[in-house]
């Protein structure tokens, strides 16, 4: 069972990261070419995965609904689109060496906090520790006074709120709300060259490979069964002399991280951040992408953002009205008929098969009192 | 051609038998004359006889209306009104010029124009000012009257110190009065002698006028006598503390404004919250649907009842109460009672429901926002102080909030329902052994938070724009006022919808709209940090295990 | 005060918004002691175990553990490490888990901080811990069962095991047999019984059948303070007790139910 599991994850992993590049990288007109705009919205699509990945960790085991990650992600978009602005240097349209958005505020001199994230070093640096830090103090604040279920659900969301606020004031010298763009290179690497892309493209699946093996590691190790009994009994964690804040505050601080990391990934591939991205809505909308996939299983989460986002683009350009009216109907229907979301639904549905054949076969079946294979599948609700 | 035009004014001012102050010659003469000077006197010789009628004469002649009939031998001036085709003929209605007399329809082609460039515009301008000031300062309506006396203040022309004088001693309206009063003073700051000015900058300290700030400040330190530095000194620290008095009550008043509008949203969104635990995302959206059932009324009215027009709103209301009542009960009965006891899914849930809610008003209305005029009775505001009025708008608003405080109150203490709201609120389980129906006061309890919404969003179109995004602007911040309120006592939600929106509107004019978010949202963790379940959570036996 | 106290109150008061749940209450415990505490309903027992877990934090007073440490300023997690267990009226497991991981989860170990439990999996030892505690309250056979499926008898034995599973000094149990069958109750006596005899058991009980049945010492609360102590027998003839259970008024052999 666990055998076969790792040998289809390791598969996917190895068509994401090794097999579609290749296929990109075929010259044009050959069969199974995948096309630069392909590959391009792929890379979109695993950097919101990590993303995913991040939030199903925290809300899929520990119970913690965060409805402001996109802050986390946005502080990791900026961080990195802060370095890109900055590589342009002189080729901007006012050919300042300042990014254009501050010649046209009248900005005369580089702010200091931008100044560091002339080196790409600090840069990744702070990709992982903004966000990083910024979760510990919030956390900490929360988790500490026991802020928990809904209200910290509502506390998030006004994070998100307040966050995008601040995001859109130009006194912030962050571009308010026309946001970080017109990148050229990374690194050195011109952003228009297909080769760059499918680099890029590469580290995000790779990144997401690793973000996958990191939670899993987390959600094997004793730290994910805590977490899920957090999400049983907050109580019971305390009195067994465990500290639940502090499980806590570890799992959305890990979360934290990995949303920037998503971000600072989602930059360069899709060239503009903006507050938009920062706001309540979106920090909602990675849910449904959670949700859909199936939380507390990882895979869930992953095919969610990915196949949510995939609808999304092709319905927003077939049927643009529509799009909004069918996200919110997903988003019902989930939570009305598959709690589990799709890996849920599936997984149950094949139990449910094995069974049957256990069943015929004359073994008679133990499901009930089985515990599922997969570490996070959703157990037996409180009646 | 200008003989003829001398001729027509000569005998039309002789037939009119009037304006004896001015000679019929002179005035034709000049009239049709090129020398500017001369047309502007003889404009100003029929100005300064202040009879209405040769003022709706110069009005005419202003806009270019005037014009010389030729009739047999005579020409007369006339006015010349609507323009219209006969046949091929462009033909128009003339009226005696002085007394409106009318004289039938002539072919534009049989009249001349006469024109009045922009140097006569200039000097008719001032009389037909003052005239219609002299109107506006015997309107029956004090707001009309008030603007005149205001605006004969800002203009400070010593020529109308009379007017104000002749007002100021009929004048009844205390708030009238005080315009008057501050005019006459300011035409003495502008005009009088430094006795005057000395007197006058007192009185202006005494009425705490704003506007005459500037001047007083300019007379505080270029003034060439020390009294009037003193005097001018003096008011302006006496009008400076007074206008300091005034804005801490105005931003108060926001405030209560503010927190009105969180207690109206927050009180549905609170009573839910307490009985099943549900933040209701869509709260937001079943505002906005009460505030286009507010837009469809006005439009209905418009249509069908325009002379009762400023009624619509108190249609609305009600209206909008019940539309988004039964879109709450709709959603609570076809899908939210399926998640009990899963807050969170709920949560999701009804975000759900919003976005599907507001693609539809969007659709439907289109994405741009609509507009919704105020009845006349809402619009304007109640002086209470120098320098400080009160919207109607929002006044009534924040009687509204009252009024639904004290509804919710009645309904919940002193109705059977609101004991049955109560009971399972505390225990739902015990509730339902007893014979309450869960199932039902769910519903109604939610059909009441959704209605509660309706009625908010219908508050809103009075003081906002009416988008499908409505809703979204305060719900953040309602959503705060519940979590900050706790479960389960109003006064909670009431202390908290004071607490936040006092702070917003406190901080905002020292930093900003957007640093006040920042700062509440900090004062509420640190809050939450004392009492992680609000203001008024159950402690004791009954906490949370 | 003896060096023999596994715990020690001293003029302890807890304020609920005015109501006094415990009312300058003194109150010792020796080591290895089975103590059963009864009393009406808001005699303030419950608050008695969540004043020594940590849960309330007392307005006044101080509550001493061992030789001298002060439980007052400590969070619950520190307190259960220190070795106070807790077992509540209702049954408090995790009913995601498997029964066999409630367990392990319990399990006292050096440390269970975050990058303890991350770093750190379960050696042969913990696992042997982990199959006595299963053994103890007779769960071996469904040590693969979510906890969630248990019987409600079941859940109970569980949190029980849990709690021996942390090794505590001192274990605070809530009417553990609230809602049992006489089998059941009988069950759960002899087992908190061979669990006293090597550490200090704390039981708040109604049952007056089951307090006869375990009982050396009963301290009977009233009120939020003590009113009075001593052998089951005598406890049960006491006026003061009598009064309070049955009101002034009646005369009744047995106190309770």
């Amino acid at each position: 069972m666990r055998k076969r599991e790792a040998l289809a994850a390791a598969l996917v992993a190895l068509g994401l990261v090794v097999v579609l590049p290749a296929l990109n990288a075929l010259p044009d007109g050959a069969p199974l070419h995948v096309s630069n705009f392909t590959l391009n919205l792929f890379g979109k699509f695993l950097a919101y995965a990590i993303l995913a990945l991040a939030l199903d960790l925290l809300w899929g085991y520990a119970g913690v609904l965060s409805l402001g990650h996109g802050v986390f992600f946005g502080l990791g978009a900026y961080a990195m689109g802060m370095h890109l602005m900055l590589e342009i240097g002189a080729q901007g349209v006012y050919r300042s060496a300042l990014p254009d958005f501050m010649v046209w505020n009248q900005v005369t001199e580089l702010p200091l906090f931008w100044r560091p994230f002339k080196s790409a070093l600090f840069t990744l640096a702070a990709v992982v520790l903004v966000p990083g830090l910024a979760a510990l103090v919030f956390g900490f604040l929360t988790f500490r006074s026991r802020i928990r279920g809904v209200y910290f659900s509502i506390i998030t969301q006004a994070l998100a709120l307040t966050a995008w606020l601040v995001f859109n004031r130009n006194e912030l010298n962050l571009g308010g709300t026309n946001g970080l763009a017109g990148f050229k290179t990374i690194f050195g690497f011109r952003l228009s060259e297909p080769a760059t892309q499918r680099g890029l493209y590469v580290a995000t699946a790779v990144a997401l490979v690793a973000a996958w093996l990191l939670c899993r590691f987390i959600v094997g190790s004793r730290v994910g069964k805590v977490l899920v009994a957090i999400r049983d009994s907050e109580t019971r964690v305390l009195f067994s002399g465990y500290s639940p804040a502090s499980y806590k505050l570890f799992v959305f601080v890990v979360s934290a991280v990995l949303a920037g990391v998503a971000g600072a990934l989602y930059v360069p591939q899709v060239g503009i951040i903006t507050p938009a991205k920062i706001g309540v809505v979106p920090s909602i909308e990675m849910v449904v992408w959670v949700a859909a996939g199936g939380r507390g299983t990882l895979v869930g989460a992953v095919a969610g953002a990915v196949g949510v986002n995939w609808m999304q683009s092709w319905l927003t350009t077939s049927y643009p009205d529509l799009w909004l009216l069918f996200l919110g109907a997903l988003f019902m229907a989930v939570v009305l008929f598959m709690p589990d979301g799709v890996v849920g639904a599936a997984s149950r549905g094949a139990t449910m098969a094995a069974d049957a054949v256990r069943r015929a076969a004359g073994t008679g079946g133990t499901r009930a009192l089985a515990a599922p294979g997969a570490p996070g599948s959703r157990m037996a609700r409180e009646p | 051609m200008r003989r003829l035009l001398l001729l027509a004014v000569f005998a039309w001012l002789a037939s009119a038998g009037h304006a004896a102050a001015l000679t019929p010659e002179q005035v034709s003469s000049a009239l049709a004359s090129d020398d500017g000077e001369r047309r502007e006197a003889a404009v100003a010789a029929l100005g300064r006889t202040g009879d209405p009628k040769w003022l709706a004469f110069l009005s005419a002649l202003r806009d270019g209306s005037v014009y010389a009939h030729k009739r047999g031998h005579r020409v007369e001036l006339v006015v010349g009104g609507a323009k219209s085709a006969r046949g091929d003929q462009e033909v128009v209605e003339i009226v005696r010029a002085y007394d409106r007399t009318p004289l039938g329809v002539v072919p534009v082609a049989e009249l001349t124009e006469v024109a009045a460039d922009r140097r006569l515009r200039l000097a008719i301008k001032p009389f037909l000012d003052a005239s219609e000031t002299r109107l506006q300062l015997a309107d029956a309506d004090p707001a009309v009257r008030r603007g005149a006396a205001v605006k004969l203040g800002h203009q400070a022309d010593p020529g109308a110190l009379p007017l104000v004088e002749e007002a100021l001693a009929r004048e009844t309206d205390r708030w009238t009065r005080h315009a008057l009063a501050e005019a006459r003073a300011l035409i003495g700051l502008a005009h009088g002698d430094a006795a005057a000015r000395v007197e006058a900058a007192q009185a202006l300290g005494g009425l705490h006028a704003t506007s005459a700030l500037p001047a007083l400040r300019r007379l505080a330190t270029g003034a060439a006598s020390a009294a009037e530095r003193d005097a001018a000194a003096a008011a302006v620290r006496r009008i400076e503390r007074w206008t300091m008095l005034a804005t801490t009550l105005e931003t108060a008043f926001q405030g209560a404004s503010l927190a009105s509008i969180l207690l109206l949203m927050a009180l549905g969104l609170a009573v839910v919250f307490g009985l099943m635990g549900v933040i209701n995302m869509a709260h937001g959206e079943l505002m906005a649907l009460g505030a286009y059932t507010t837009f469809v009324v006005q439009n209905w009215f418009r249509d069908v009842w325009p002379e009762r027009f400023d009624l619509y709103f108190l249609v609305a209301l009600p209206l909008a109460f019940t539309v988004a009542g039964a879109a709450g009960l709709v959603l609570e009965r076809g899908v939210i009672r399926r998640l009990y006891g899963r807050p969170l899914e709920t949560l999701l849930l009804t975000w759900g429901a919003s976005l599907i809610i507001q693609q539809a008003l969007r659709l439907w209305f289109g994405a741009a926002n609509v507009d919704v005029a105020s009845p006349r009775w809402l619009s304007g505001g109640l002086p209470v102080m120098v320098g400080l009025q009160l919207p109607w708008n929002r006044t009534f608003i924040i009687g509204l909030a009252a009024l639904a405080l004290g509804g919710m109150y009645w309904l919940l203490f002193r109705t059977s329902t609101g004991l049955a709201i109560r009971a399972v609120t505390q225990n739902r389980q015990m509730s339902a052994c007893l014979g309450v129906r869960a199932g039902v006061v769910d519903a109604t309890t939610f059909a009441l938070g959704a209605g509660l919404a309706g009625l908010a969003g219908a508050a809103l179109t009075q003081i906002g724009n009416v988008g499908p995004s409505l809703g979204q602007h305060y719900i953040v911040d309602s959503f705060m006022v519940v979590v900050t309120g706790g479960v389960g006592k109003l006064a909670g939600t009431i202390l908290a919808a004071a607490g936040i929106g006092g702070l917003n509107k406190g901080i905002e004019p020292a930093l900003g709209a957007v640093f006040a978010k920042v700062l509440i949202l900090v004062a509420v963790i640190v809050f939450l940090q004392r009492r992680p379940a609000g203001l008024f959570a159950a402690r004791g036996r009954h906490a949370e295990a | 005060m003896t060096a023999g106290a596994i715990v020690y109150l001293e003029d302890v008061t807890v304020d609920y918004d005015g109501f006094k749940a415990l009312h300058h209450l003194s109150f010792y415990m020796d080591r290895k002691e089975l103590r059963v505490v009864i009393g009406p309903n808001g005699a303030g027992k419950t608050t008695l175990l969540d004043v020594i877990s940590g849960r309330v934090k007392p307005a006044h007073g101080r509550v001493i553990f061992g030789h001298h440490t002060d439980l007052t300023t400590l969070s619950p997690d520190r307190i259960a490490a220190l070795g106070i267990g807790r077992k509540f009226q209702t049954p408090s497991v995790f009913p995601s888990l498997t029964v066999r991981d409630n367990i392990a989860l319990s399990l006292a170990r050096p440390s269970k901080g975050v990058f303890a439990s991350l770093l750190a999996g379960d050696g042969r030892d913990d696992r042997e811990r982990v199959e006595q505690a299963l053994e103890t309250v007779g769960l071996e056979d469904k040590a693969e069962v979510l906890a969630g499926i248990l019987s409600h008898g079941e859940k109970q034995w569980l949190e029980i095991a849990m709690v021996i599973a942390q090794d505590p000094e001192l274990m605070l149990v809530d009417e553990p047999v609230a809602g049992m069958t006489d089998g059941e109750t009988a069950r759960t006596g002899e087992l908190l019984l061979s669990i006293a005899a090597d550490r200090s058991v704390l039981v708040i009980e109604h049952d007056m059948e089951f307090v006869r049945q375990i009982a050396r010492t009963v301290t009977v609360l009233h009120q939020g303070t003590v009113l009075c102590e001593g052998p089951v027998a005598r406890v049960q003839q006491d006026a003061r007790v009598l009064e309070v259970y049955l009101g002034p008024a009646r005369e009744s052999a047995h106190a309770g139910r």
